[in-house]
C-alpha cells in the first residue's frame, strides 16, 4: 500500500543503479539518520548511549569490515580481533607521537596501518582456501596478540601494559579521555560510521565490489575473466582490515577509553564478529548492522530481560544460562534463517510491497 | 652477524652441549604432540564423515572429562562413571544429529561451522551449570593410571619420563590401532568410509546418513573422553582446557582435514616443533611464542601443500 514502486520510473542509468531506488527507502534512510544524529543524542539516556548505541556502532563497523572479506569475497578470516587491535595500537602510537594532529584523523588513519598488516597476513590466501585459510588467519590473531603484550614500544613502555587514552578535542570539545561527554563520543563515532558505511557501500556497488563477488563465487572463473586474483584478494584483505582497524581504534578511544587491550582484541572478539556477520547475513551491508545489533545487545537483553520474565538469576547461574541461551539462539537462527537477518528484512519488505494483497 | 649466530647456530650448539636436555624436550614435545593428535583425530573423524568443521571438539574434550569427574564426585564408582560418561556422549551425539545437523543438511560449510560454535557455547554453559566452574582434579588413581616418573640415565644426564605420559602414548597408539581396525574391518567402519568418500553414493547403496553421523559423533565423543582424561591428568579439568582446541587447529591444517595419519603426523610435528622452538629459540624474542609458533610451522608447510601433508588433492573445475 505505502511501500511500493508503482509510478516511480527510472529514466536514466544512474537511477537504475541507485542504492536506494525506491522513494520510500530514501525517506526511511533519512528518518533513520535524523533519529541517529538528532533524536538519540538529545533524548537518549546515558544508558542508551553507553551500553547500546556506542557498542553497536563499533561492532557494526567491524562487521562491515569482516563482511567485505567473508561475505563479499568469500575468504573466511578469524583474525578480525587482532586487526582491530592493530588499529587501536596504531592510533595510540600516532596520537602520542603527534598529539597536535586531531584524534579523529588518527582514528581513521590507523585503519591504514591495519590494512597493511592485513595485506601481509592475507598473502597465504593466494595458495590456501576455505577452512585452511580460516585456520591460517588464526596465525595472525595469535601472533599479533603476542606482539601486543611482548613489544613494550607499542604501549609506550607503560607500567600497566595498557592503552591510556588522553584528552583530545575536536572543535574545542573533548571527544576522548575521561572528560569527554557521551554525546560527543557518540556523535564522532556515528559520523565515522556513517561516512565509512557510505564509502563501503559505494566500493561494493562498483567495479571493485563486483570483482570481489566474482572471486567469491568462483575464483578460477574470475581469473579467467581477467580479474587479477592477487590484487583482488589482497585488496579485500586491505579494505576489510581497514574497517576492522578503525573499529578497533574507535573501540579503544571512543568506547572503552583505554584499558587492557589483550582482553579486548582476543580470539573471542574475532569469533563474535564472525557471528555478527553470519547472523546478520553474508554479503549484505544492512546485515552487518542487524548482526551487530543482535549480538551486541543480546547479553544486555538477557541480563535485564530474564528477570523481567520471572526467571530468578544469581550471578554465576545467570552467566551459565546466558551461555546456554546464546548457544541455543545461534543454532536456532542458523536453522530458521541460514541467510541471516538481512534475508528476513528482504522478505519483510517484499510482504510490505504486496500488502494488503497476498500476491 | 650476532643475531644470525644466535638464531642459526647457537641453538644447535646448545642441543649438542646438553643432549639429555634435548632428548627431554623432544619427549615433552612428543607427548604433547600425541595429545594434539588425539584432538585432531576427533576433528578429522567428523570432518570426513559429515563435512562439518567441528569447532566444538575441544569443548567436547572438556565436557567429557568434566562429566566423568563430576559423576565420580557425586558418588559413582570410577568404572561406572566412565560408562555413564560414554552414555552421556552418546546422548550428546544423538542430540547434535537431531537438533543441529539434520535441519542444517545441505547448508554451506560456514553455516555448519557456526552451528558448532553454538554447540560450544551451549556445552560451556551446560557443563558449568551442572558441575560448577571450579577446576577439578582428574581421578587418575581410580582409573588405574600410573603416577610418578621414571628417570633414565642417558647421554651423560638424566631424562625424566612421567609414567602418565608413557601411559598416554600407549593408550593413544592402542586407540588409533583400534580405530583403524574398526574402519577397515567392520561393517560400520566400511559404511563410514563410504560416507566419507561420497554422501550420495553412500545413500544410494542404502547407508543411513543419519545413523552414520550419530556413530561418528559418538566415536569423536569417545576420543574426546580419552583425550580429556589424559589432558586432565596432566593439568586439572576446567573450561580453561578449551584452548587446546585452538592448539589442534594447526595440526589439522598441517596434516589435512581428511586424513587420520595426517592428524597423527601433524600432531607430532607440531608438538615437537613447538617445544623445541619455545625452548631453544623462544628466549631470543622473550618467550611465550608457543601460542603462535604452531600456526607458523603449519603455514610454512601449507605454502607448499595447500591441502595439508596428507589431505585430498584439491581439483578445481569451472
Amino acid at each position: 500500500m505505502f511501500y511500493r514502486e508503482t509510478g516511480q520510473f527510472k529514466t536514466n542509468y544512474a537511477d537504475d543503479m541507485a542504492v536506494f531506488p525506491i522513494l520510500q527507502d530514501r525517506i526511511g534512510i533519512a528518518l533513520i539518520l535524523v533519529l541517529a544524529f538528532v533524536v538519540i543524542p538529545l533524548a537518549g539516556s546515558n544508558f542508551l548511549l553507553s551500553s547500546v548505541m556506542i557498542p553497536f556502532l563499533v561492532f557494526s563497523l567491524a562487521s562491515i569490515g569482516l563482511n567485505i572479506l567473508t561475505g563479499y569475497t568469500g575468504l573466511i578470516s578469524l583474525g578480525t580481533g587482532a586487526f582491530m587491535g592493530v588499529g587501536a595500537y596504531a592510533c595510540y602510537k600516532l596520537t602520542t607521537l603527534f598529539p597536535e594532529v586531531n584524534i579523529v584523523v588518527w582514528i581513521v588513519a590507523s585503519g591504514f596501518f591495519s590494512a597493511l598488516v592485513g595485506v601481509l597476513f592475507g598473502l597465504p590466501s593466494l595458495r590456501i582456501k576455505g577452512f585452511y585459510l580460516a585456520v591460517a588467519t588464526l596465525a595472525a590473531q595469535f601472533f599479533l596478540q603476542w606482539c601486543f603484550t611482548r613489544i613494550p614500544w607499542l604501549y609506550n613502555y607503560n607500567a600497566s601494559g595498557a592503552i591510556e587514552v588522553g584528552q583530545r578535542t575536536l572543535f574545542g570539545i573533548n571527544v576522548t579521555g575521561a572528560k569527554a561527554s557521551l554525546e560527543a563520543r557518540y556523535m564522532v563515532l556515528l559520523t565515522i560510521v556513517t561516512v565509512l558505511t557510505w564509502v563501503a557501500s559505494n566500493i561494493m556497488h562498483g567495479r571493485i565490489g563486483r570483482s570481489f563477488m566474482a572471486v567469491r563465487d568462483m575464483d578460477i572463473a574470475a581469473e579467467l575473466m581477467g580479474i587479477d586474483l592477487l590484487k583482488t584478494k589482497l585488496l579485500a584483505f586491505a579494505v576489510s582490515s581497514f574497517y576492522a582497524g578503525v573499529a578497533g581504534a574507535a573501540m579503544m578511544f571512543l568506547w572503552y577509553g583505554g584499558g587492557e587491550a589483550n582482553d579486548a582484541f582476543n580470539i573471542n572478539q574475532s569469533f563474535l564478529i564472525l557471528f555478527m556477520v553470519i547472523i546478520g547475513g553474508l554479503g549484505s551491508m544492512i546485515g552487518s548492522f542487524f548482526g551487530a545489533a543482535f549480538i551486541s545487545m543480546l547479553p544486555t537483553v538477557l541480563k535485564f530481560g530474564l528477570p523481567a520474565l520471572g526467571i530468578p538469576l544469581a550471578g554465576a547461574t545467570a552467566e551459565h544460562l546466558t551461555y546456554i541461551l546464546v548457544g541455543a539462539l545461534i543454532i536456532f537462527f542458523l536453522i530458521v534463517e541460514p541467510h541471516g537477518l538481512a534475508r528476513l528484512w528482504q522478505i519483510g519488505k517484499q510482504k510490505l510491497r504486496m500488502w494488503p494483497f497476498p500476491y | 652477524m650476532d643475531i644470525l649466530f644466535k638464531v642459526l647456530i647457537d641453538p644447535f650448539l646448545q642441543m649438542g652441549a646438553m643432549p639429555d636436555l634435548f632428548v627431554q624436550t623432544i619427549w615433552d614435545g612428543f607427548v604433547t604432540g600425541v595429545l594434539y593428535a588425539l584432538i585432531a583425530l576427533g576433528f578429522v573423524l567428523i570432518f570426513k564423515a559429515s563435512g562439518v568443521f567441528n569447532f566444538a571438539q575441544g569443548i567436547m574434550v572438556v565436557f567429557a572429562a568434566l562429566t566423568l569427574v563430576g559423576l565420580y564426585e557425586m558418588g559413582l564408582p570410577a568404572p561406572l562413571a566412565v560408562l555413564v560418561t560414554l552414555g552421556v556422549m552418546f546422548v550428546l551425539a544423538v542430540a547434535i544429529e537431531r537438533v543441529v545437523l539434520r535441519p542444517l543438511v545441505n547448508q554451506p560449510d560456514i553455516i555448519l561451522f557456526m552451528a558448532t560454535f553454538g554447540i560450544t557455547y551451549f556445552l560451556i554453559g551446560l557443563g558449568e551449570l551442572i558441575f560448577g566452574g571450579n577446576p577439578k582434579q582428574m581421578i587418575t588413581d581410580q582409573l588405574y593410571l600410573p603416577r610418578g616418573a621414571i628417570e633414565v640415565k642417558m647421554l651423560g644426564g638424566f631424562v625424566q619420563f612421567q609414567k602418565i605420559d608413557i601411559a598416554a602414548a600407549v593408550i593413544a597408539v592402542v586407540m588409533i590401532v583400534a580405530l583403524a581396525v574398526f574402519f577397515q574391518k567392520t561393517r560400520i567402519g566400511r559404511a563410514l568410509r563410504a560416507v566419507a568418500d561420497s554422501h550420495k553414493a553412500a545413500l544410494s547403496v542404502g547407508i543411513s546418513l543419519n545413523q552414520i553421523w550419530v556413530i561418528v559423533w559418538f566415536t569423536a565423543g569417545i576420543v574426546a573422553l580419552v583425550t580429556g582424561i589424559m589432558w586432565g591428568a596432566r593439568s586439572d579439568v576446567s573450561f580453561g582446557l578449551q584452548v587446546i582446541a585452538l592448539k589442534a587447529l594447526p595440526v589439522l591444517i598441517l596434516g589435512g582435514f581428511t586424513s587420520v595419519p595426517g592428524a597423527i603426523v601433524g600432531g607430532l610435528i607440531i608438538g615437537i616443533g613447538e617445544k623445541l622452538g619455545e625452548f631453544y629459540w623462544g628466549p631470543l624474542v622473550g618467550g611465550g611464542i608457543e601460542s603462535w609458533l604452531a600456526y607458523c610451522i603449519a603455514l610454512g608447510f601449507l605454502l607448499f601443500r595447500p591441502q595439508g601433508l596428507f589431505g585430498d588433492k584439491i581439483i578445481e573445475r569451472i
